[in-house]
């Protein structure tokens, strides 16, 4: 099966209110709240793509976007 | 279609508390929707009143936003006057079983092709935390202060009682088993009930000392087992999740058209 890889997390601050929820629940710990209590992706090289993140979203505000990566072994 | 097309964005973003459950089902349910490939002029989104009704104003496929209790008495009246729609109802726990009750037994038990989703965080959030049928004994809230000492409802049961014929159960922690039930149910054939267990952080959690949205989901994480799972059977004391009932009874619309048909051949010979 092709692994996924990462192109980007989107998130869109304007949405996002800040609950920590993709922070406390990623599996990697990709993500923070910044300063103005908005999530950001800091570790965006741990991301697996699991997109737990966009899926718990309460806000609707995360999108993981993929590209097809090479075959694993 | 990506998931924000299925969304009236310029209403974003939503009035929902930060890290309201309600928020979560409704991501969950666009990306079942999204996966099922429905028309967005297919779809018709029927809900009463509270925090969880204001979901059908953000989705963009038809809706109605009707009477506190009375979204099923409303959706009941587009499905069968236009039988081909997907009718989704989703419902806060006090819209579905305390103002609602009576439309939510008779539609199960008329076995209507309506997708029913209680979004149930035991509490009414939007007067301020006033406790509901579901909230159970022991609860605190605004109109509790001593705790509540009323029995809850089981949606499960009293669902599977009044002759649904897909009820499940699953929570806003579990959105893979979530999506994967709003997709299961919306296409059963029947009235479906999906009971999603949804944290209010704002009233219910934070009068009951559960603390943020974040602990409120390891609650459901810790409080909740797999129907069949060994967990289960090790600790009865858990909530189960998972399909209680899927199966095949007359639906509603069809027998009418039945009726119908007969009556025409009737008035003609």
């Amino acid at each position: 099966m092709a692994r996924e890889k990462l192109k980007a997390i989107v998130i869109n601050p304007d949405w996002c209110k800040g609950c920590g929820i993709c922070v406390a629940l990623c599996p990697k710990k990709v993500l923070e709240l910044d300063g103005s209590d908005k999530a950001v992706a800091v570790r965006p090289d741990d991301c697996i793509c699991c997109r737990m993140c966009e899926l718990r979203c309460p806000d609707l505000a995360i999108e993981v976007l993929t590209e097809e990566g090479e075959k694993n072994a | 279609m990506a998931v924000q097309d299925y969304l009236r964005q310029r209403f974003f973003p939503h009035m929902w508390c930060p890290g309201c459950g309600h928020g979560t089902i409704l991501n969950a349910l666009i990306h079942s929707i999204e996966e099922l490939k429905l028309n967005k002029n297919e779809i018709v989104m029927v809900s009463g009143i509270g925090c969880s009704a204001r979901i059908s104003g953000y989705v963009d496929f038809h809706s109605l936003h009707t009477l506190h209790g009375r979204a099923l008495a409303f959706a009941t009246g587009v499905k069968l006057s236009r039988p081909h729609l997907n009718v989704l109802v989703p419902m806060g726990d006090g819209d579905a079983l305390a103002i609602g009750g009576n439309h939510f037994i008779h539609a199960a038990r008329r076995n209507i092709d309506i997708t029913a989703i209680v979004m149930n965080n035991r509490i009414y959030g939007m007067t301020g935390g006033q406790f509901s049928p579901l909230s159970g004994p022991g609860v605190k809230a605004t109109t509790a202060p001593y705790k509540t000492i009323d029995s809850s409802f089981d949606v499960v049961e009293l669902a599977k009682a009044a002759g649904a014929t897909f009820v499940a159960r699953t929570t806003a922690f579990h959105v893979k088993e979530c999506t994967e039930m709003l997709t299961k149910a919306i296409l059963h054939k029947g009235f479906s009930v999906v009971e999603i267990m949804s944290q209010c952080p704002t009233h219910f959690g934070r009068k009951n000392k559960e603390g943020d949205a974040v602990n409120m989901l390891g609650l459901y994480k810790d409080n909740t087992a797999k129907l069949g799972s060994k967990a289960l059977e090790e600790k009865p004391h858990l909530i189960p999740r998972g399909i209680f009932v899927e199966k095949e009874r007359p639906e509603y619309c069809e027998e009418y058209d039945k009726i119908i048909a007969y009556a025409m051949k009737e008035k003609i010979s």
